[in-house]
């Protein structure tokens, strides 16, 4: 019981950022047309609000109880490392199954290199 | 077929340590806080498992060259020795005891026979969900 009002600031600004952060990225998943764009949205900005919502309930457990809990820290750091590597993982995974991309988009570097016009044709090579 | 897979191994690398620890924190949180073997169990095939997806059945058979199916047995083993040991010293089956003591580094801990039960517990639930996962995962041939 050692807080002040301005830790509980930070602690409610964080929570608030966090949720709105994770709200965004519900609002892109909805909004952005292809699978490539959705897992932007649904990556980047829902991990950094886990993150805010993580730390502001760390913070406030350090200040409120004065109990620090290695297993947010751990949270932290696991949603971090694995939460842009799982939207790696579906975007990759739809590129190679021969997901369209956007009608309207500019560029695509990969087409070259993996062959997507006739990866039809000889479905195994990339399997 | 040759496919790029460097950053999916590189994160389970450093990811399933984290997972492994924190099984086994959860496996010795389990006597006064949430957590036991079940739960812990259930982690450490979850890790085991992710090595398993990275890296393929041959490598990972290489690495860890464990019939699960005899983990299992052990544990049951566990569980049963530690009822069959409280018959032997003239208590009911499955009676448990603990004492305080003053162990190296760690301090005055407490030490329960519980703790035997839930080594066989967690033994179990990794031995069987692996059990299942690859017999599943080897069908084709």
């Amino acid at each position: 019981m050692s807080g002040n009002e301005i830790s509980y600031a930070i602690i409610g600004f964080l929570i608030i950022t966090g949720s709105l952060f994770s709200l965004i990225s519900a609002i892109g998943l909805i909004r952005l047309p292809d699978i490539y764009t959705r897992s932007h949205a649904a990556t980047k900005s829902s991990t950094l609000g886990i993150i805010c919502v993580l730390t502001g309930s760390f913070i406030f457990f350090v200040i409120d109880q004065s109990y620090v809990s290695a297993r947010l820290i751990l949270g932290i750091i696991f949603v971090f490392l694995t939460a842009p590597v799982a939207g790696h993982l579906i975007c990759r995974a739809a590129y190679r199954t021969n997901v369209p991309l956007w009608d309207k988009s500019v560029q695509d570097d990969l087409r070259h290199i993996l062959k997507r016009d006739d990866y039809n044709h000889k479905s195994t090579e990339f399997e | 077929m040759k496919i790029n897979d460097v950053i999916v191994q590189t994160i389970t690398k450093i990811v399933s340590f984290i997972i492994l620890t924190f099984a086994v924190y959860i496996f010795f949180a389990g006597h006064h806080n949430p957590g036991g073997g079940f739960i812990g169990g259930l982690m450490t095939a979850g890790a085991l498992v992710l090595l398993y997806l990275a890296f393929d059945l041959e490598t990972m058979r290489k690495i860890i060259p464990v019939d699960y199916k005899i983990i299992t047995a052990l544990g049951l083993l566990m569980a049963l020795g530690t009822g069959i040991g409280a018959i032997l010293l003239g208590y009911p089956f499955l009676s448990h005891t603990f004492d305080y003591k003053d162990l190296f580094i760690l301090g005055e801990t407490e030490l329960a026979t519980a703790l035997l039960f839930d080594i066989g517990v967690y033994l179990t639930v990794i031995g069987v969900t692996m059990t299942i996962l690859l017999t599943i995962g080897e069908d084709d041939y």
